[in-house]
């Protein structure tokens, strides 16, 4: 219970100090900053090591006899050879094993499941039964059509062309202030959390 | 006026600062109640989990960090009120690092504490796997080899909730709630395409807009975005979080910001047109 206090002291200390640079630059916003960066590299290489080392390497290879896993073992300490100059080459086929990995599995996603789905999603029927529904489909089709349109440089945007690239221009303003929008929502939310905790958690003055 | 505007135009940001805390903390030590409804997607997310049967195993990935908490874990412990309220079994684990401690709480907060579920048979906590979109390829081939064991240690063979869990094809859905990359974008592309299974997310309001367009194509059946969607979730489960709570701040710090960027507008203009 008294590390729960003592817990929540810090952290109240820790949050007034990072709000304190809204005011201007000072020794206290430094300090929070300097702990917050050397305690979040020491919490990410413990917990990388307990977490993912340890479990799917060191583990199933020294306790479980998991021999084939010397592979990925030798493939990661490739990585480290980047610190010698003269075999720092060696790294890169491990890095191109992860490249092509993630590469991979990342185009194929994007294609089947992004990609071809949304263009599906998006052929929609301009006449249906309810009004609302065929706007609505009407402001997609539009919208997304002055998009593209704004998006191809193979020709100059005059004309007709450059006409409807304009109403492109329209479309992606609105979802950019969309996006802002949803950037402030999210933003105030989080300020919004650290008030609620020094007010609750730390002052006790919420009810 | 001109010298109101001239004020407005000079106006330190630190005023804003203030007006934005008042904002906030004011409507949280006197709430005002601000009236909002469900909306589609919200209601969609909670239905997808209410037609799930009794009893099924449900998939839930909580891919996020203590620096989205605010906008998220309200969402998360309501995901698990409604879960386990209709006797669902969870299956929970994270693909971000820091994500396990922060399931640890909500499953303790919700499943021990407020439903008396046995650790094991009504929920467990696989922890997180390195690997991002590979760890969901590698789930569809195999769950317990992705995850040989829990976030505690124990081994997924032991754990009687893991028993005939081989795949995707015996989970009834994945309730995903996402703070970024890997989240709900990956597991669109990497798993609900390509087994066709039900989908539903919570995220931060930032990433909203980059998501509404799957749930307009049918490939999340519900969205939760950022504190918004937490507060409209926590009403339709009948729950009383962060989310509702912080919705009076959200909605006066929202105005005072809209009143700021007009004003601010206003005053530049209003100067340009008489300069020129």
């Amino acid at each position: 219970m008294t590390y729960d206090i003592l817990g929540i002291w810090v952290a109240a200390f820790f949050t007034l100090c990072i709000f304190s640079f809204l005011y201007r630059d000072n020794f206290f916003y430094k300090l929070a900053e300097h702990i917050f960066v050397g305690i979040s590299a020491g919490y990410g290489v413990a917990l990388q090591y307990h977490n993912v080392f340890l479990p799917n390497l060191w583990n199933p290879l020294t306790k479980e006899g998991k021999l084939i896993l010397v592979i990925p073992f030798f493939l990661g300490a490739l990585l480290f050879t980047r610190f010698l100059d003269k075999i720092s080459w060696l790294s890169r086929w491990a890095l191109a094993l992860l490249i092509g990995i993630f590469s991979g599995a990342a185009i194929i996603g994007y294609g089947s499941g992004d990609l071809i789905l949304q263009i599906n999603a998006n052929l929609l029927p301009l006449k249906t039964n309810s009004l609302l529904t065929s706007l609505n489909n009407l402001i997609l089709t539009v919208g997304l059509i002055a998009c593209l349109i704004y998006f191809f440089y193979s020709k100059e945007h005059k004309g007709g062309f450059g006409f409807v690239a304009r109403i492109g221009i329209f479309f992606l303003m609105i979802s950019f202030g969309a996006s802002f929008g949803y950037t402030v929502m999210s933003r105030m939310s989080l300020l919004i959390g650290r008030v609620y905790f020094l007010l609750d958690d730390w002052l006790g003055i919420l009810h | 006026m001109r010298k109101f505007f001239e004020f407005i135009n000079k106006l330190d940001r630190r005023v804003i600062f203030i007006f934005v805390a008042l904002a906030i903390i004011i409507p949280l030590l006197r709430p005002l109640n601000i009236k909002f409804t469900v909306t589609e997607p919200v209601q969609g997310f909670y239905d997808a989990i209410e037609k799930v049967p009794q009893g099924s195993k449900v998939l839930f990935s909580c891919d996020y960090e203590p620096g989205s908490r605010p906008e998220l874990f309200p969402m998360t412990v309501a995901a698990l009120e409604q879960m386990l309220r209709r006797n669902l079994k969870v299956i929970a684990l994270s693909l971000w690092p820091a994500g396990p401690p922060i399931v640890e709480e909500a499953l303790s907060d919700v499943a021990e504490k407020q439903f008396k579920s046995k650790y094991g048979v009504d929920y467990v906590n696989l922890g997180f796997k390195e690997g991002r979109e590979v760890v969901m390829v590698s789930m569809g081939s195999s769950i317990p080899t992705t995850f040989p064991q829990d976030f505690r240690g124990t081994k997924v063979s032991e754990i009687p909730i893991m028993q005939g869990v081989s795949n995707f094809s015996d989970v009834k859905l994945i309730v995903n709630i996402s703070g970024g990359y890997p989240g709900t974008k990956e597991w669109v592309q990497q798993v609900q395409a390509r087994y066709n299974i039900g989908l539903v997310s919570g995220c931060t309001a930032v990433s909203a807009p980059e998501y509404y367009p799957y749930y307009q194509s049918g490939q999340l059946r519900g969205l939760l975005g950022g504190m918004k969607g937490a507060a409209e979730y926590e009403m339709l489960v009948g729950r009383t979080g962060l989310g509702r709570k912080g919705m009076d701040a959200q909605s006066m710090a929202h105005l005072i910001i809209f009143l700021f960027i007009v004003l601010g507008n206003l005053a530049y203009f209003s100067l340009k047109k008489k300069k020129t």
